[in-house]
């Protein structure tokens, strides 16, 4: 094996990764929270406000059965928590709602989120929404507007 | 490097992941316990989203069924590690290729995999004087690294998930390879992928481009003069949480005496439990040496966390 050429290729593809996530990685810098979807067809499929707040409640019940993720909900108030929850996603799916709680990386601060507890997290709520027969294809809808908050959720460290 | 060496260094490469698994669940067990009186949240395995660590590739690589993925194999996330073992069968036409191996997560960023491929002539063995049943063995050690993005959470952004990798292959029959004009037993193919998942459509799609001098993957040698980059590509629609359906396609360079011709297939990938997933394939493919037409079937079993 000719071991100089070997290693040339692989610094270039390794460099070539690395110019691309750049690029990549500028653009992503300049997301905004908050993301919104197009239209009201998720928000119907999700059941409207109604659904939601079945959902959020089947959520907030599977959160507190998950050793992963009940530590972080010791001191939560479980009616506002549920209705900041319905407030937001419905906002996301163009359901005449508006959020007035607060922005995702001070409400998270004071917790070490890992990786592993967000996960959990995403579990649980797409048990929750299984649960009440939200269509794969929208849950996914849902879940792609909200994934991009683990920026500012999941601790850096 | 000569065969027994590689099998020595399989051997202590065994040798070193045992205690290194043995320790990992040692750690998880002893925990346990802990977190019912520390307020500490519990240190879990296997913290991916389901499918999210792809399933094990023939030459042992996370990744689909014939082509490697950006993603790392196992369960792991950043501070944990994960690990596989794999059976797969493919049943062509006029041959058969089973693959064994396994592979080891790191932190969600490197993969240490290891394959061992049998490839079985079956009567075509007999038909080119070598015996019905000939085999020609394979052993594979892969080496992938994450360098940039996020396959699954990074929706509001373009960047797929990129990881360059290697895969050493040492093959069993140099000897014949030589006879057949076939200069080298062994070679490493280098490849880059990208993988993004693309949420919002439940589509996953892959591309990869390989550098390899291998013939058949390496089960028929490896050639001298500059590596071919050779494009691959998986498609995959998620379904539910637990089920992918798909299709891949390989491009394999064709500098064999033998006809070589490219790669597809189409996949169905189930995930029962975290711990387990079964992919199912039907794949084309083409010529292998003297025989034409090889459909194959594709079944491949894996369990790890």
């Amino acid at each position: 094996m000719n071991l100089i050429i070997t290693k040339r290729i692989f610094v270039s593809l390794a460099a070539i990764a690395i110019l691309l996530s750049g690029t990549f990685l500028t653009q992503n810098a300049l997301a905004q929270e908050g993301a919104r979807l197009t239209g009201t067809e998720t928000f119907k499929e999700f059941g409207g406000k109604a659904g939601l707040e079945k959902i959020m409640d089947t959520f907030w019940l599977n959160l507190l059965e998950d050793p992963r993720t009940k530590p972080f909900f010791t001191e939560t108030e479980p009616a506002n928590f549920k209705k900041q929850l319905v407030d937001q996603t419905c906002e996301i799916m163009n359901g005449g709602c508006e959020y007035k709680g607060g922005k995702m990386k001070p409400i998270h601060a004071g917790h070490l989120i890992k990786r592993e507890h967000f996960n959990a997290l995403v579990e649980q709520l797409q048990r929750a929404m299984e649960t009440h027969g939200v269509p794969f294809a929208a849950q996914n809808k849902l879940l792609a507007a909200l994934a991009p908050m683990h920026r500012d959720i999941v601790t850096k460290q | 490097m000569e065969f027994n060496s590689l099998s020595r260094k399989t051997k202590t490469l065994g040798l070193l992941l045992a205690p290194a698994l043995l320790a990992v669940s040692t750690v998880s067990h002893a925990q346990a316990p802990a977190a019912e009186t520390t307020p500490a949240i519990p240190t879990t395995f296997s913290s991916k989203l389901l499918l999210t660590g792809g399933v094990s590739s023939i030459e042992g690589t996370a990744g689909g069924g014939l082509t490697p993925w950006a993603v790392i194999g196992g369960n792991g996330t950043a501070d944990q590690f994960g690990a596989n073992l794999f059976a797969t069968n493919v049943r062509a036409k006029d041959y058969n290729l089973a693959v064994v191996g396994g592979l080891i997560g790191i932190y969600d960023r490197a993969e240490l995999s290891f394959a061992k491929q049998t490839f079985d002539t079956r009567d075509v063995g007999g038909l080119l004087g070598l015996g019905n049943g000939y085999k020609f063995e394979q052993q594979i050690v892969g080496l992938k690294v994450r360098v940039a993005g996020d396959a699954v959470l990074e929706q509001d952004s373009l960047l797929p998930q990129i990881a360059v990798g290697l895969q050493y292959k040492k093959n069993n029959r140099g000897q014949l390879l030589a006879a057949l004009g076939i200069p080298k037993d062994k070679g490493t193919d280098l490849y880059v992928s990208a993988t993004k998942l693309f949420l919002s459509t439940s589509i996953l799609v892959n591309g990869t481009l390989r550098f390899t001098k291998a013939n058949q993957t390496g089960i028929l040698g490896f050639n001298t003069g500059s590596y071919k980059p050779k494009l691959e590509g998986s498609i995959a629609y998620l379904l539910r949480r637990d089920l992918a359906i798909g299709a891949e396609f390989r491009a394999k360079p064709d500098k064999l005496g033998f006809k070589e011709d490219n790669w597809a297939d189409i996949f169905v990938a189930w995930a029962p439990t975290k711990n387990v997933s079964v992919t199912l394939a039907y794949a084309d493919l083409g010529n292998i040496v003297i025989k034409d037409k090889q459909r194959a079937t594709y079944i491949s079993v894996q369990a790890g966390f």
